[in-house]
C-alpha cells in the first residue's frame, strides 16, 4: 500500500489553501499556483510509472479493509487521465497570466483552478461511487465560482443556469446511489462489480444504470442533456472556458466509461445499445450546432459535445479496439480542446470580438498563428498522422467489430463536418480582406501564444508517437475490460 | 413506515419540480432545496429503517438489530454539499439581482442577446 495516489489531490489542496491566505500579492499567487500545480504533474508522472509498473494501486482510507471504508484506486486510465488533467491545469495557469486580467487574479482566481485540479483528480481516483459524488461536488463548487468569477452581467445570467442544472443532476445523483445501495448494500465499486452479477433481477439495476447514466450524461452532456452546456460555457473568459472544456466534460465521460464498463454490465443489450445509440445522437446534434454559428467560441464548444458523442460510441462497442480508441481519444480530446480553446482566444484578442464575419486577413501579419491553427484543426479532425486519427481508428473499428456498424459510418461521416467547422475558423479569421486588429503586446501575445505552441506540439507527439503511447493505452483498457483485476486490486488491499 | 417515508419523498420532489418551474428566482432556489432534502430523505429510507440499536458493537445485540450507519454518514455528507450550493446560490441570487435588475428567470432566458 502506497499513499503516493494522494498526492495529487492532496498538493493543490494544500497550495490552494495556502493561496487563499494573501490574495493581494499577485506575483506569490502566480508563482505558487504554478509550483503547485507543477508538483501535482510530477507527482502524477511518478504515480503512472508506478501503476504501470506495479499494476493497479489502491488505499483504502483510515485502514478500514475494503468494502467497508472508502477506497482510492488508480489504475492505468484513472493515473493517465490524473497526468493529462495536471498538465492541462498547468498549461491554463501560463496561458492565464497575461489575459485573466489583475481584477480576477486578486479575487482568488488560482485558488478556484487549484480547487477545480483537487475534484478533477479525485473524481479520477476514487474507487467509491459516493467518493466520487463527493468529488465531483467539490470540483462543481470551484467551477460555479469560476464561471462567474468576475462578476459580468452575462456570467451572473449564465452561471444562475449552470448551478441549477448541476444542482438537479446532484439531487438525481444522491437519489441513484440511494437505489443502488438499496439493491447491493455496498458502494465500493468493486465490491459493486462482484455483487451485481449476482443479484437476479437485472430490470432494476437497468433502471439503475439508466438513472446514472443521466447523471453523467448532464455532466457530460450528452445529447438530450447537452441544452446547459454552449450557453454557460459562451460566458467565462477564454482560459476558464478552456479548463471547463479540457476538465469538466471529461469527468463525466470518465464516470459512464468507469461505471458501464466495471458494473453495470448484466444487461449489455439495452444499454449500451442505449449508450450507443445516444452517442450517435450527441454527434449529430454536436455537428448541427458547429455548423450553425458564426462564433468561434461556440464553434468550438459544439465540437465539445462531438468528440463527447465519439468517445461515448466507442466506450458503448465494449470490445478492446473499442475502449483503446476511446481512451485514446478522450487524452487526444482533452489537449486539442484545451489548444483550439488557446488559438480561438488569441484570435478573439486579436479581433476583439468572437463573430466570425468581423474577422480577415490575419494570415499576413500574424503567418506563424495561421499554421499552427490550420495544424491542430487537422488534428481536430483527425487527419492521419496527427492526434484525432488512432484513437478515432480505434473508435472505428470498434464499431465495426460491435453490433452497431452503422454508427461507425455516422462517426466517419461527422469527421468531415468537424474538419469543415474547424477550417471555416481558419477561413474567415485568415483569408480575405485584412481586417483591422487590436493592436496587442509583443510580449502579452508571446506569453499567450509559446504555452499554446508547446500544447499543440505536444498532441502532434501524441499523434505521431502513438505507438510510443500505445502499451499505456492497451493497459488500461485491458483494466477496463477485465473488471478483476480491478475488483483484485482493491479487494486484496 | 417506509410507505409513509415513500410518499413524503414523492411529495418533495412533486413541490420542487412545482417550485423550479416557476418564474420567480427565490422560488426556484427553495425549489432546488426541497428536490436535496427530498434526496437526502430517500437516501436514508432506502438503507432501511429497521434497527433499534446503536452501530457498536456491544453484549447481547445481533446484527440484525443494529441501525444500518452507512446511510448517515452519506446523508450527513449530502447535507453539508447541499447547504453549502445553496448559500452559494442566494448569494448568487441576490447578486444577479442586484446587476440585472430582475429575479424573473423569463427576462433572462436566451443565450444569444448579450446586452
Amino acid at each position: 500500500m502506497s499513499n503516493l495516489l494522494l498526492f495529487p489531490i492532496i498538493i493543490p489542496l494544500f497550495f490552494a489553501t495556502i493561496l487563499m491566505i494573501f490574495p493581494k500579492n499577485i506575483k506569490l499567487q502566480r508563482v505558487l499556483a504554478v509550483v503547485g500545480t507543477g508538483f501535482t504533474l510530477l507527482f502524477a508522472l511518478v504515480l503512472l510509472a508506478k501503476v504501470n509498473a506495479d499494476g493497479v494501486q489502491a488505499v483504502t482510507l483510515g485502514s478500514w479493509p475494503a468494502p467497508f471504508g472508502i477506497s482510492m484506486v488508480s489504475d492505468p486510465l484513472s493515473a493517465l487521465l490524473v497526468v493529462t488533467a495536471s498538465l492541462l491545469v498547468l498549461f491554463v495557469i501560463f496561458y492565464s497570466i497575461p489575459i485573466i486580467g489583475v481584477k480576477r487574479e486578486q479575487s482568488f482566481y488560482y485558488p478556484g483552478i487549484l480547487f477545480l485540479m483537487v475534484g478533477v483528480n479525485g473524481a479520477f481516483t476514487t474507487g467509491d461511487i459516493f467518493n466520487l459524488f463527493v468529488f465531483v461536488e467539490v470540483l462543481l463548487m470551484a467551477s460555479y465560482t469560476l464561471i462567474v468569477h468576475g462578476g459580468e452581467k452575462p456570467q451572473l445570467r449564465e452561471s444562475i443556469k449552470y448551478l441549477l442544472v448541476n444542482i438537479i443532476s446532484s439531487a438525481l445523483f444522491v437519489a441513484a446511489v440511494a437505489f443502488l445501495y438499496s439493491v447491493t448494500g455496498t458502494l465500493n465499486m468493486a465490491d459493486l462489480a462482484v455483487k451485481i452479477p449476482q443479484i437476479e433481477e437485472t430490470g432494476i439495476l437497468t433502471v439503475i444504470a439508466v438513472m446514472f447514466l443521466v447523471v453523467f450524461g448532464f455532466k457530460a452532456a450528452i445529447f438530450p442533456l447537452y441544452f446547459w452546456l454552449p450557453g454557460s460555457y459562451y460566458a467565462p473568459p477564454i482560459p476558464i472556458l478552456a479548463l471547463f472544456g479540457a476538465l469538466l466534460t471529461k469527468v463525466g465521460v470518465y464516470a459512464i466509461m468507469r461505471t458501464y464498463t466495471l458494473f453495470f454490465t448484466m444487461n449489455v443489450g439495452f444499454t449500451h445499445e442505449l449508450l450507443g445509440i445516444i452517442a450517435i445522437l450527441t454527434i449529430l446534434a454536436g455537428c448541427v450546432g458547429a455548423l450553425a454559428y458564426f462564433d468561434v467560441k461556440k464553434i468550438i464548444i459544439y465540437n465539445i459535445i462531438i468528440a463527447v458523442g465519439v468517445i461515448l460510441f466507442g466506450v458503448a462497442q465494449l470490445n478492446q479496439p473499442g475502449i483503446d480508441g476511446s481512451i485514446m481519444y478522450l487524452i487526444h480530446d482533452m489537449m486539442i480542446k484545451a489548444a483550439l480553446f488557446f488559438l480561438v482566444g488569441i484570435i478573439a484578442v486579436l479581433f476583439g470580438t468572437t463573430d466570425l464575419r468581423k474577422m480577415g486577413g490575419l494570415i499576413k501579419t500574424y503567418p506563424v498563428l495561421g499554421w499552427v491553427y490550420l495544424l491542430t484543426a487537422f488534428g481536430l479532425a483527425g487527419i492521419p498522422p496527427l492526434s484525432g486519427f488512432p484513437g478515432k481508428l480505434l473508435i472505428i473499428q470498434g464499431g465495426f467489430e460491435g453490433p452497431q456498424f452503422w454508427g461507425s459510418i455516422i462517426v466517419l461521416a461527422t469527421s468531415l463536418v468537424v474538419l469543415l467547422s474547424a477550417v471555416r475558423i481558419f477561413i474567415y479569421a485568415f483569408w480575405g480582406q485584412p481586417v483591422e486588429t487590436v493592436p496587442l503586446q509583443k510580449s502579452t501575445f508571446n506569453q499567450m501564444f509559446i504555452p499554446t505552441v508547446i500544447l499543440v506540439a505536444m498532441t502532434v507527439v501524441f499523434g505521431v508517437g502513438a505507438e510510443l503511447f500505445m502499451p499505456f493505452i492497451s493497459g488500461a483498457g485491458e483494466v477496463l475490460l477485465n473488471p478483476s483485476i480491478y475488483i483484485d486490486a482493491v479487494l486484496k488491499e | 413506515m417506509e410507505i409513509i417515508m415513500s410518499v413524503a419523498i414523492g411529495f418533495l420532489f412533486m413541490a420542487a419540480v412545482y417550485l423550479m418551474l416557476s418564474k420567480s428566482l427565490i422560488r426556484i432556489i427553495i425549489g432546488t432545496g426541497l428536490l436535496s432534502h427530498g434526496a437526502h430523505l430517500l437516501l436514508l429510507t432506502m438503507g432501511g429503517l429497521g434497527g433499534n440499536s446503536p452501530p457498536v458493537v456491544s453484549h447481547g445485540v445481533s446484527v440484525s438489530d443494529y441501525a444500518d450507519p452507512l446511510p448517515q454518514a452519506l446523508i450527513l455528507t449530502a447535507i453539508v454539499i447541499s447547504f453549502a450550493v445553496t448559500s452559494f446560490f442566494l448569494v448568487l441570487a441576490y447578486r444577479s439581482y442586484q446587476e440585472l435588475g430582475t429575479d424573473n428567470m423569463n427576462l433572462l432566458r436566451g443565450t444569444e442577446d448579450y446586452e
